[in-house]
Order: structure tokens, then C-alpha cells, then sequence
């Protein structure tokens, strides 16, 4: 168990850098997600933390010493791979031993570690079997009872749930949660499937092109991104964007939304006339039903539904609005809407996420703070 | 029945042969003829007598004169088809012989004797096989001694091989270090040169370091082959890096992972180096000629080249004991070509 820090951490192979001065401190015990799109550095930052890459400038520290110049067999870290990397003309036991036997610990001492670890992953029965006679779940399994038995300061997994199945993956994700509660040691996982960083992470590091974009809890990143990047990589389906422009700024503010102004509270710091993009989540658009009586307010918006998906429980509308522009509505329970009809859509407010043309976020009030 | 049916196999079973099937027999046949037919001649001939070698026209098996014991006579006497002045024909033996004319005996009568020219009989022929082309040199020759010098230089200089090959296969393929580039070009590139080429200074090399004449002078100089290099490097290439970091992650040093995780992947492509290695270590022949001068240290091949002498070539011993070298690489062959095939067909090398 340990704390990381990362102090200016930059890589570049040749001439060409990827990744651009990263700052982060990992507590002891906490489970940190690294998450973006592919060649986002994610990876690359983890084998630097890892050791299998060297750094071309910046500093990391295990419990405050430098490990930057130390070889990855001196880190004491262990790591879980995207392709498990299970010695395949090795059993089982002696996949999980291999660690222990190059630390030169007493064979009684290795036995045992390796039947706690494999009565922790219910591998016992398939301690003697080579890794080919082992089903995907299972050789998942092992490669992380091969990280667990060593006892490392930090947990490291590249992508360890890419190779299974989707059933399987809800399943494994759920065991590595049960795990991390259990032994309680620092994890930094590396996904870029933004289900597994949001139902895993104690916290979430957004990269993209070798920066961190955002870092904090997974609902500080879902309820507050910090910009139009974080908000269209958390949540799924992804946030819709569309642009507006500010008519007048205040509390009780007004913005062009395709064509209509709605009222909604608009940041003090933009000036009216000020072009922004609007955020809403899919759950956040309500559709108000044609000739209902009770409705209170004009509609915020009107779009085409182009597609209904039907899942049971929920329903899904992708549609346009009439400039063009793609908005995705969820909906609770079954709704029969088809594809031509023309909908009106209702705002919730309160979730309503206001970037600037940079596509940084607006705070809407004082009292609210970037995590 | 099976092999039958094996050996009569069709385009489409069971239907009346095709022609295509003729001409794939018949092209198979050629190859088996082209292919097969000189050992068939070498072996067919090792059992020939050094007077069956020379005869012309040459019979294809081993045919020697028949000859009989005759009462009365020391020596075992040749037995001809004659045919007598009065027209008849007997098989006769021959007593002696002066110019032209023969003196000839019935074997069961010796009493009874003939003068016949020379031109009125034919030698009676039969399937001989002269075993004695076999053990005599195992006998006069010291063959068991070669034999056990080419088994002892081909199974170390195997071992070596793959052991030194492996290593270097490893630095320059899975081992991070500055100038690894160079360092391919420079080992592939001087190992690429045949020994033909730098046989003085190897010699030269080799007689500084007293080697002359023992086994380890042709052992050590070809144990690192550009082949076994780079056909191991290839290979290696080809194993998951994972693999190679999740042992560096487990603390392994360049040994264990060389000698721990390396080694047990690289083995079809090993097990090819190994059969590779002993076909050339078994038949090497130049450099063991200019190394080894001294009788007791002779490989098989040189001690078969002592058969080839300056005025006269004992063909009968050399062809006998050219069948006994081809034994154990053949037998390697029959066992293990299934690996040579698919190993080769692994490492991607032809």
C-alpha cells in the first residue's frame, strides 16, 4: 500500500511528444480510473508509473521517494494486462509463484500465498492447469491473483476486462470492486469504457493527447464537467450539445435555443449576444405529450424523431432538431413515438450545462466549483 | 487392404480413374525415380563386389559369378554356361585358362574335362551380396572410432549451438539495449561470410590455440550460425511483449526471463535449429578436413574421403560405408520430418 505522486511527467518518442506534463497524486488506498478515447497517453502513463517506459522529463514518487531511475522490477508495483500475459507453458500455481520464487521467498511461504490468493478468486480447483485449458474469466482471474500474491504497493491494470465478454465484463468489474474493498490497496485501473471508470472510481482522471482534462469523482465529472470534452465522454448516451446564444445574462436570464428563447439562469460573466453551447443530459429533456392539458409552459424545444429505441424498461428517441442538430432523449418506460413524429421537449433546468466558444464550462454560480 | 486402397487413391473416390489421375501418379512416380533412385543405386551397389563395380554394363542389383567347390581342387572354381563343339550346353567350371582357350571340368565329374575357346561360354550369374564391404572396414578401419568422433562433434556441437544462438537470438531481439541495430547488422553481417572464405585465418586461430587435430576445432568455430541467429530471433520477435514485461513486473532478471520464459516459447523454433544443426554437423566436411590430419580424430565423412586414395578408390568400401553415414540422418529424417515441417512452417523460414 502506498500513495503515487506524478510531478511534470512528460514523454515524447523522437520528436514527438504525447504526453505533456501531467501533475497527480493517488492517496493510499484509493482506486483512480484513467480514462479517454484510444492514443489518448492513458496507457503510456501507466507503463511510466509502470516502469516499462522511461520518462523524458518530471518526477514519480512511491511514498514520497523517486522511482523515477529505479528499473520496474525494483518498483514493487504489479500489473494486470489488457492480454493477461500469463506465462502459457506454466500451470497456474506457477503462474502466481513466479513472482514470489524470483523474490527468493520460502517455498512453504509461496505455497501458501498462492492457495490464499487462488481460494480468493475461487481458482483453486484449476491451480495445476495451464492457462490454455482455462476459460477467459478464469485466466482474468489468474493475472490478477498473479498481482495479488506479491502484495504490491500499487495495483496496475491496463485495460483487464477488454478481452471479455459483456456479461462477463458487469461480472469481473463487480469482483474487482469486492476486491479493491477488501484488500484495500491503491489501484489505478486504465479503461476507456466510461461505465467501467464510472461504476469502479473513487476518481477519474479524463485524458485526451497526453493531458488530463479532469479529475475527480465520478459523479463530480458526470454533474459538473469541465468542459465539452468530459461532457461528451461521461455518460452514456452521451450528453447532447447544442449552440445558443445569450439574450440576457442573470438569474432570470434568457438564451436562443434553434430559434426560441427560453428562459433559464444565465452565468453574470457572459454578456448578452455571447455565442455558448448548451449541455443536457438525455434523462434531463422531458417530452411533453400533444394536446396535454396540464402543461404548464411552452415547450423549450421541438424535434423529428428519427429512431425509438425500445428496451423495455427505457426508451431511447434520437431526433433532430430543426437547424440539424442531433438530440438523444431518455425516457422512462415504454412510450410509442415513430420515426417522421415531431415531439416537444421540456428542459430540466437545474441540469442544464452552459459552455463558453472555448468549451469551457460556465460556472452558473459562485457557489459552485470546478472538481 | 488399407495401404492398398491408400496407394490407389483417386481424384474422386471410388470412381473410374480420371486422367488427371495418371498424370499425378505419373509425375509423382518421375520424382520418386529422381529423388529415390540414386540412394536406391548407392545401396543396391555397396553390396557389389569391387569386379561387380567395374563391369560394363552395369546390372542394377548386385550380381557376382557363381562359383563351385570342386573335389580335388584348393580354390572354389568359376562356373560357366558353355556350349561344347558338338552343340551341346553344360554348366562347366573352369580349371585354367591359357590365351584363348580355356580348360574346362564338369563339376560333378572333374575327371571329365573340355578345351573350349573363351568366346563359346557365358559366366553363370547369381544374387550375390558381398557383406564383406560392411564389416571389413568396421574390422581393418578403425570406423567405430569415426563414427564416435561425428556422434561426439555433432551432438555438443548442437548443444552449443543452440545455447550460444539462443543468447544472442535473445539480446538482439527481446534485450533493450543502445546500438542494438549496429549490433544485428555486424553479428548477422560477419557470420554471413562462408568458411570458405576466412578458412586460413580460422586455421591460423585455431593452431594458435593448439586445437589441431581435436574435436573442438570443428566444434567451436561454427557453433554460432547466422541461420540458427536469426531464424531464433525471428521467432522471438514474435512472442508476446506482455509476456516479456509482465516477467520484468515480476521481478525476473534478463536470466530468468531469458532462460525461464524465453527458452520453453522458443522451442519449435529450437527444435528446428536442433535438426537443422545436426544434418550440417553430420555432413560437414571441409572444415574437419583441413583441421582434423590424424587418424584417431577423423569424422566419418573424412575417414570416408580416406577411402579415396591417390592412384586407386576402394569403391566398394566407400560406397558401403557412404550407406552407413546416411543411416542415422535418414532415421533422423523418417522421425522427425513431421517437426522439420511444421517447425518450419512455424517459424516462417524456407
Amino acid at each position: 500500500m502506498a500513495d503515487l505522486k506524478l510531478v511534470g511527467i512528460t514523454k515524447s518518442y523522437g520528436g514527438l511528444a504525447v504526453i505533456h506534463g501531467i501533475d497527480l497524486a493517488v492517496r493510499d488506498g484509493e482506486f483512480v480510473v484513467f480514462v479517454g478515447p484510444s492514443g489518448c497517453g492513458k496507457s503510456t502513463l501507466l507503463r511510466i508509473i509502470a516502469g516499462l517506459e522511461e520518462v523524458t522529463g518530471g518526477d514519480i514518487l512511491i511514498d514520497g521517494v523517486s522511482v523515477t531511475r529505479l528499473p520496474a522490477s525494483d518498483r514493487g508495483l504489479a500489473m494486470v494486462f489488457q492480454s493477461y500475459a500469463l506465462y502459457p507453458h506454466m500451470s497456474v500455481r506457477k503462474n502466481m509463484g513466479f513472482a514470489l520464487e524470483n523474490m527468493r521467498l520460502p517455498v512453504a511461504e509461496i505455497a501458501s500465498r498462492v492457495e490464499r490468493a487462488a481460494s480468493m478468486l475461487q481458482l483453486t480447483p484449476y491451480l495445476e492447469r495451464k492457462p490454455k485449458a482455462l476459460s477467459g474469466g478464469q485466466r482474468q482471474r489468474v493475472a490478477i491473483g498473479r498481482a495479488i500474491v506479491r502484495d504490491p504497493k500499487i495495483f496496475l491494470f491496463d485495460e483487464p476486462l477488454s478481452n471479455l465478454d459483456a456479461e462477463l465484463r458487469v461480472a469481473t468489474r463487480k469482483e474487482l470492486a469486492a476486491l479493491h474493498a477488501e484488500i484495500g490497496s491503491t489501484m489505478i485501473y486504465v479503461t476507456h469504457d466510461q461505465v467501467e471508470a464510472m461504476t469502479l472510481a473513487d476518481r477519474i482522471v479524463v485524458l485526451r493527447a497526453g493531458r488530463i482534462e479532469q479529475t475527480g469523482t465520478p459523479l463530480d465529472l458526470y454533474n459538473r464537467p469541465a468542459n465539452l470534452f468530459v461532457a461528451g465522454f461521461i455518460g452514456s448516451p452521451r450528453m447532447n450539445t447544442l449552440p445558443a446564444t445569450v439574450v440576457t445574462a442573470g438569474p432570470d436570464g434568457g438564451m436562443m435555443l434553434a430559434g426560441r428563447e427560453i428562459a433559464a439562469a444565465v452565468p453574470d460573466t457572459l454578456k448578452p449576444g455571447d455565442a455558448v453551447t448548451l449541455g443536457i443530459r438525455p434523462e434531463h429533456l422531458a417530452t411533453v405529450i400533444p394536446g396535454d392539458a396540464g402543461r404548464s409552459q411552452a415547450s423549450d424545444l421541438t424535434v423529428t424523431v428519427d429512431l425509438a429505441e425500445q428496451l423495455g424498461s427505457e426508451t431511447y428517441l434520437y431526433a433532430q432538431t430543426a437547424d440539424g442538430n442531433p438530440v438523444t432523449i431518455r425516457q422512462a418506460g415504454q412510450i410509442t413515438i415513430t420515426r417522421g413524429n415531431r415531439i416537444d421537449l421540456l428542459i430540466q433546468r437545474d441540469a442544464l450545462h452552459v459552455f463558453n466558444s472555448a468549451g469551457l464550462r460556465v460556472a452558473q454560480s459562485a457557489t459552485e466549483t470546478l472538481g | 487392404m488399407k495401404i492398398a486402397a491408400f496407394l490407389t487413391r483417386r481424384r474422386v473416390a471410388g470412381r473410374r480413374i480420371h486422367w488427371t489421375d495418371i498424370v499425378a501418379y505419373g509425375y509423382l512416380a518421375v520424382g520418386v525415380v529422381v529423388m529415390f533412385g540414386p540412394v536406391l543405386w548407392l545401396v543396391l551397389s555397396s553390396f557389389k563386389t569391387p569386379a561387380g563395380l567395374l563391369e560394363f554394363p552395369p546390372s542394377l542389383l548386385p550380381m557376382a559369378q557363381v562359383e563351385v567347390t570342386v573335389p580335388g581342387q584348393p580354390q572354389p572354381l568359376p562356373l560357366f554356361r558353355t556350349t561344347l563343339p558338338d552343340g551341346q550346353v553344360r554348366d562347366l567350371v573352369q580349371l585354367r585358362r591359357v590365351g584363348i582357350v580355356a580348360q574346362m571340368a564338369d563339376p560333378k565329374d572333374p575327371t571329365q574335362t573340355f578345351r573350349v575357346p573363351i568366346d563359346k561360354r557365358e559366366p553363370v550369374r547369381a544374387f550375390a551380396m558381398a557383406t564383406g564391404n560392411y564389416t571389413e572396414p568396421l574390422a581393418r578401419f578403425d570406423f567405430l572410432r569415426f563414427l564416435w568422433n561425428s556422434i561426439f562433434v555433432t551432438v555438443v556441437a548442437t548443444a552449443i549451438t543452440l545455447l550460444i544462438n539462443s543468447m544472442a537470438a535473445y539480446a538482439l531481439s527481446i534485450y533493450e539495449f543502445p546500438g542494438k541495430g549496429f549490433a544485428i547488422l555486424t553479428v548477422i553481417g560477419t557470420l554471413m561470410i562462408p568458411i570458405t572464405i576466412i578458412l586460413v585465418p580460422v586455421y591460423l586461430v585455431v593452431t594458435e590455440l593448439r586445437l589441431v587435430n581435436s574435436l573442438w576445432a570443428v566444434i567451436l568455430p561454427g557453433a554460432a550460425t547466422p541461420t540458427g541467429v536469426f531464424l531464433l530471433r525471428q521467432y522471438m520477435l514474435t512472442l508476446p511483449r506482455d509476456l516479456i514485461e509482465a516477467a520484468r513486473m515480476d521481478k525476473a532478471s534478463e536470466w530468468q526471463i531469458y532462460w525461464r520464459i524465453v527458452m520453453p516459447l522458443t522451442m519449435p523454433a529450437l527444435a528446428v535449429l536442433a535438426i537443422f544443426s545436426v544434418m550440417w554437423r553430420w555432413n560437414e566436411f571441409l572444415w574437419p578436413l583441413a583441421v582434423l590430419t590424424k587418424t584417431e580424430s577423423y569424422t566419418l565423412q573424412i575417414g570416408l574421403n580416406a577411402f579415396q586414395g591417390e592412384l586407386q578408390t576402394q569403391w566398394h568400401y566407400l560406397l558401403a560405408m557412404t550407406v552407413m553415414t546416411l543411416l542415422p540422418i535418414a532415421l533422423v529424417f523418417v522421425f522427425l520430418q513431421r517437426f522439420i515441417a511444421t517447425g518450419i512452417g512455424n517459424t516462417g523460414m524456407k
